[in-house]
């Protein structure tokens, strides 16, 4: 019932945002911008990975935290909410969202990687570890950018508090990412990086734990 | 048989120190029917979001108790329906699309809800235009659509919030025929500024006597 639910609130937002490119349109261009202002920042300099590091993930940041935000916002701003409280749990709502929110964050996130290798000098020496660092700290921004989504939904200055509210809940996967995968861009091997992993994983799990036990406060209210 | 009850124990709410409401109490069994009456702005549609469980009051107990048995609140979107001009379906999707989507959310799938979608539609007068965009339709058809949401579940509470808005006679008599059809075994409660609707339930109360 409740991967049922939450799968059918999946669909329905991936629908929606294919008819209307609520979302996805103004990512886009969030992300071909970020890019840009990153190629004519570097110019023709060469830049140490470790900075290109830095440079990737506030790319990273940014879009997540221009986008992730909007699929709760919307269900307020158009009054959806109440016949979405009125026909399911408050878990498969969380879930669903959090689902829509880790495929949209994915796809942007590997176009992003892909542009920026394309413009930068960047060198990924253990690809491997590097995608596993990538995926598992998009699992943690994922879940917790859903979660703060959810509570600015109900205030007033949604645009101001979302980037207020997530950088310190954030700040500890940002820090521990952000070295992950430098380490693996400079050729780390995988073995290394496992420290770094599982506290990523730990987060993600700890944050959807406490995302799934706190939301029906949030929704309920 | 089955037996609902809702019952509110001296509820208060305010909005920034305003006193919309307080102390109100009422017990409603399968069966009653109340109409809740007042100006606009006095906080009818408050009352019935409280009521429904979508909002929290400050003060005061509300249950919801089926076969004498309090239901979680998480629960009792399976126990309401609701139709009120606050809550809107989604206008990118279509009529059958929203109707299939929340009918799914509640369990309902298959050839059955597929069959009482269609049923419902037809009988509003929508299933012409079932596969076209909500943003497409008139403010009248948008009531339409929200009556069937409302009460395509078969909900054990019923709650019209200025059900006549945007309607026609014609949708108006739908609504009327809705609300008597569930009156008889249900709860139904019905916020109203409009004379008319008082004879739709059986009691009543004037929100702005609980300021």
């Amino acid at each position: 019932m409740l991967l049922k639910n939450s799968y059918l609130v999946f669909k329905k937002d991936l629908s929606s945002e294919l008819r209307t490119r609520y979302v996805i349109n103004s990512l886009l261009m969030f992300v071909l911008v970020i890019i840009s202002i990153i190629r004519f920042a570097i110019g023709d300099e060469k830049v140490d990975n470790e900075i290109l590091t830095g440079l990737l993930w506030i790319a990273i940041f940014f879009t997540s935290v221009s986008g992730l935000s909007r699929t709760f916002v919307k269900e307020e701003e158009k009054e959806t909410s109440f016949s979405l409280k009125l026909s399911t749990g408050s878990n498969s709502v969380i879930l669903g969202k959090l689902f829509f929110n880790l495929i949209l964050t994915f796809s942007l996130n590997l176009l992003i990687l892909f542009l920026f290798v394309i413009i930068t000098d960047y060198e990924i020496k253990n690809f491997s570890g590097f995608m596993i660092v990538i995926v598992f700290g998009n699992l943690g921004l994922v879940s917790a950018s859903t979660i703060i989504a959810a509570i600015i939904s109900k205030a007033n200055s949604k645009g101001t508090l979302y980037p207020v509210l997530s950088f310190p809940v954030l700040l500890p996967l940002l820090i521990t990412v952000i070295n992950a995968t430098k380490l693996a861009s400079v050729g780390v091997e995988t073995g290394k990086l496992l420290g770094e992993i599982q506290i990523l994983l730990s987060y993600f799990i700890v944050v959807t734990v406490a995302s799934l036990m706190l939301f029906k406060y949030v929704w309920e209210d | 048989m089955n037996s609902i009850e809702l019952i509110s124990e001296n509820i208060s709410k305010t909005y920034s120190g305003k006193v919309i409401f307080k102390n109100l109490s009422l017990k409603l069994a399968g069966g009653d029917s109340l109409t809740v009456l007042g100006r606009n702005g006095s906080g009818k549609s408050t009352l019935i979001k409280i009521l429904a469980g979508l909002i929290s009051a400050n003060r005061g107990d509300l249950f919801l108790k089926e076969n004498n048995v309090k239901v979680e609140r998480g629960k009792w979107y399976s126990k309401i329906g609701l139709i009120s001009p606050y809550l809107n379906l989604y206008d990118e999707l279509s009529a059958v699309e929203n109707l299939e989507f929340f009918c799914g959310l509640r369990d309902e799938n298959g050839s059955d809800s597929k069959d009482r979608i269609n049923s419902y539609l037809n009988k509003v007068g929508l299933y012409e235009k079932r596969n076209e965009p909500v943003k497409n339709y008139s403010s009248g058809m948008k009531q339409k659509l929200k009556l069937i949401f409302a009460v395509i579940n078969e909900p054990k509470i019923l709650f019209m919030d200025e059900p006549r808005t945007n309607l026609d006679s014609e949708g108006i008599k739908i609504v009327y025929e809705t609300a008597e059809s569930h009156r008889e075994n249900g709860i139904l409660i019905v916020a109203t500024n409009d004379a008319d609707d008082i004879e739709l339930c059986s009691d009543s109360l004037n929100i702005e006597d609980y300021k």
